[in-house]
């Protein structure tokens, strides 16, 4: 027994043990169901074991989404348990435990997911590809992330939940102030699934360069690509930065090293330093892929090409150099000089410059269009002011004397969330419901949309627009509780009520899903909502080989100059397409590497030891396996086309 | 015969044999901390250009302008963050 002791849960309650029940009958059921609809064999073949790009983008959406709500309910616990003042509903343990898993997962399992998914799906539609450029590397990252995501799952019901916030701070992490394993799921989890992003940033900077249509310049290509290229060289360059603090930490809590202690001659701080040199480019990371797909949905639905093309990949390029400049406003107050806190602060103000350029752009192409209030339109427009609300409170806290007064209170929970969720949120729904009909072959209901949309705004605003004020009276971001005579209580109550209509929002979403399964018209065509791009030259959904044809193009709006210019895109003739095989080997490889990850965390060095091995074996497996892809013939392709309308 | 003989190459590695000299004489010659520093950190950086641009055919090929492009942003980068952290935890650090 003493075996098993080290996987309770250090500090239980009802609710977790309520959890536990709910996630065993959710596994049987799910195991059950597939089992009674014979499902298995469809599942592995078509979906566990695809390098499909637009199959691993609907998983990651999906995982995306199944993280979105798993992040929602810890903020719904939050705000009820601070709606009141002096609540009992968690303890401080469980609070710690809640918005440390809130924040990593609403960061790392649901956002960067997001982000990824959609630049599976999109990216090498948008450059005329077959595929991404290393399918089966695709598949890996995938189930990476996915295997991270899961242990870090597990963690609140096996030996225990990380509590020392998102960002970890050392000395708070160490094994003197957090006891639990639950630190050692942060660091493996973490590190797993940063494995798979940087296999994605490589994956898709190659694809870009090497793998776009005839005709299709850097300069021609359309706005989402080009910030899927910028995002995934800040991965490549700011992900190793994560890998090696967290390997740090692993050495510091599972090997006694003194690298982040006090003592010993170790820096506790420097974690804080590596965390943020990694941690403000990955903001950037999450806004650019947003700024690119509000970029496509503004030009779409004002039927106006995009204002200041050359200003837009400029002044992202200027982000991502200046992305990695500005890290040490994270901690301002940690115990800097005057001269350094000015030099981050400039930086800081800085950055704001080419993001207004951006705000300005996008204005100025809606300028004078003809607008279409569709729900992804809606999205983007209610974006722009709320966007930079969060940018003006950024520049805020971005004054370092200032900051000294409106550091670690609900005036910064109140500005990220504010850039976030506007910025990225926003922009994954957004792109989400745009983007639909490529994905599923039919639209979503716009008018539940739309009940959705004011919902999720308006609940927003309610949420966090009362922390800014509860901030500056002082309100401490973290603490679980606070007295009535602090007189936040109204206030507190107002955000829960706000969280409550967001959630609304979100069963909305839901419901649509189901709703537009159910009714949505089928037979919608290319091009439902007239839009610009060359992914919607190409079928809904997708073929699994993208485009009959490799397409030629002449500028960014390939599409919309067939459709206006005459150009055509799609001009060679059918010909045998070359595509990738289906492999188990992803799969494999990330469940061998869960195990692996999940062994380190409880110390038990014999599972670690066998699943590396195992690991290597099929990478050795792996090189020495003879795969060359199999054709499409002809006649395939042609009956595809002609059974779906054809192409073009 | 002059095009067969790769002067280029062997100029090279020529130079770089006399740059792992004078690094190396940082050990065997008697110099303060600061000038054998300075040195080495001077012989290594050209000794990385040599070998990368004569051996490992840096700007020889089509992607020659992709090649320096992330080279570039990488020394930036990388710069950036040693002596960002050398001015956050030490320099800057009260």
């Amino acid at each position: 027994m003493e075996f098993f002791e080290r996987f309770a849960v250090p500090h239980p309650s009802p609710l977790i043990y309520a959890s536990m029940v709910a996630i065993g009958l959710t596994i049987l059921a799910i195991i059950l169901g597939i089992t009674y609809f014979k499902k298995w064999g469809y599942l592995w073949k078509e979906w566990l074991t695809t390098v499909d790009h637009k199959r691993i983008g609907i998983m990651y959406i999906i995982s995306a989404l199944l993280m979105l709500f798993r992040g929602g309910a810890d903020a719904v616990m939050m705000r009820l348990q601070t709606s009141v003042p002096d609540n009992g509903f968690l303890d401080a343990q469980h609070y710690n435990e809640v918005f440390t898993t809130h924040g990593v997962v609403m960061v790392l399992f649901m956002a960067m997911p997001f982000i990824i998914g959609m630049m599976n799906l999109v990216v090498p539609l948008q450059i005329g590809a077959r595929d991404v450029a290393f399918p089966r590397l695709n598949a890996l990252s995938f189930w990476l992330f996915f295997a991270g995501a899961m242990l870090f799952n597990i963690s609140f019901v096996i030996g225990g939940s990380p509590d020392a916030g998102w960002t970890n701070y050392y000395p708070l992490a160490s094994n003197d102030f957090s006891t639990s394993v639950g630190v050692n799921y942060y660091n493996w989890a973490l590190q797993i699934s940063g494995l798979g992003t940087l296999m994605t940033g490589i994956n898709f900077i190659v694809t870009i360069i090497k793998m776009r249509a005839p005709g299709m310049k850097l300069m021609k290509m359309p706005m989402f690509t080009w910030s899927a290229l910028i995002t995934n060289a800040i991965i490549v360059f700011a992900f190793p930065v994560l890998t090696i603090a967290l390997l740090m930490g692993t050495l510091d809590r599972q090997f006694g090293t003194a690298l982040f202690t006090s003592t010993d001659g170790g820096m506790d701080m420097h974690w804080a330093n590596l965390f943020w040199v990694w941690g403000h480019p990955e903001v950037y990371i999450l806004i650019l892929p947003a700024f690119g797909i509000y970029s496509q949905i503004i030009s779409t639905f004002s039927g106006r090409n995009l204002y200041g093309y050359k200003s837009m990949v400029a002044s992202m390029v200027i982000i991502s150099l200046m992305s990695f400049l500005v890290w040490a406003h994270h901690f301002f107050t940690m115990g800097h000089d005057a001269f350094t806190n000015s030099i981050f602060s400039v930086t800081t103000m800085a950055i704001a410059v080419p993001t207004g350029i951006k705000i300005f752009n996008w204005l100025l192409t809606m300028w004078k269009g003809k607008i279409r209030f569709t729900v992804p339109m809606l999205y983007s427009v209610a974006f722009i002011p709320l966007f930079t609300i969060g940018g003006v409170t950024g520049v805020m806290l971005g004054v370092a004397s200032a900051d000294f007064q409106y550091h670690n209170t609900m005036f910064l929970v109140a500005h990220f969330h504010n850039v976030i969720i506007p910025g990225v949120v926003f922009a994954m729904l957004a792109g989400l419901t745009y983007w639909w009909p490529k994905m599923f072959g039919f639209m979503l209901n716009e008018k539940i949309g739309k009940w959705a949309f004011w919902f999720i705004t308006v609940g927003f605003c309610f949420s966090f627009f009362p922390m800014y004020i509860t901030g500056l009276d002082g309100q401490a971001r973290r603490m679980y509780t606070y007295s009535e005579a602090t007189g936040f209580g109204p206030l507190n109550m107002l955000s829960f009520f706000g969280a409550g209509l967001m959630a609304i929002g979100f069963v909305i979403i839901v419901y649509n899903v189901l709703y537009s399964i159910k009714n949505s018209p089928r037979n919608i065509g290319n091009d439902p909502w007239d839009a610009r791009s060359l992914e919607w030259a190409t079928q809904s959904p997708v073929q699994s080989y993208n485009f009959p044809v490799t397409p030629e193009v002449e500028s960014a709006d390939a599409l919309w100059d067939q459709k206006k210019k005459g150009s055509q895109i799609f001009k060679g003739k059918v010909e045998k397409i070359h595509m990738p095989n289906n492999s188990g080997l992803p799969i494999i490889m990330s469940g061998i590497m869960f195990v692996f990850a999940f062994s380190f965390v409880f110390y038990i060095w014999a599972g670690v030891i066998i699943s590396a091995i195992a690991f290597f074996a099929c990478m050795v497996y792996r090189t020495f396996e003879k795969d060359d892809g199999y054709y499409i013939p002809v006649s395939e392709i042609n009956e595809t086309e002609n059974k779906n309308g054809g192409a073009n | 015969m002059k095009e067969l003989f790769p002067a280029k190459q062997v100029n090279g590695f020529v130079f770089s044999l006399l740059l792992t000299v004078v690094a190396l004489s940082v050990y065997f010659m008697d110099m303060s901390f600061e000038l054998g520093m300075t040195i080495l950190l001077i012989t290594a950086f050209i000794q990385a250009g040599v070998q990368l641009i004569i051996f490992m055919h840096a700007g020889e090929s089509k992607d020659k302008s992709t090649i320096y492009t992330s080279l570039f942003y990488s020394i930036f980068i990388a710069l950036v963050t040693i002596f960002g952290s050398l001015l956050a935890m030490v320099w800057g650090y009260m």
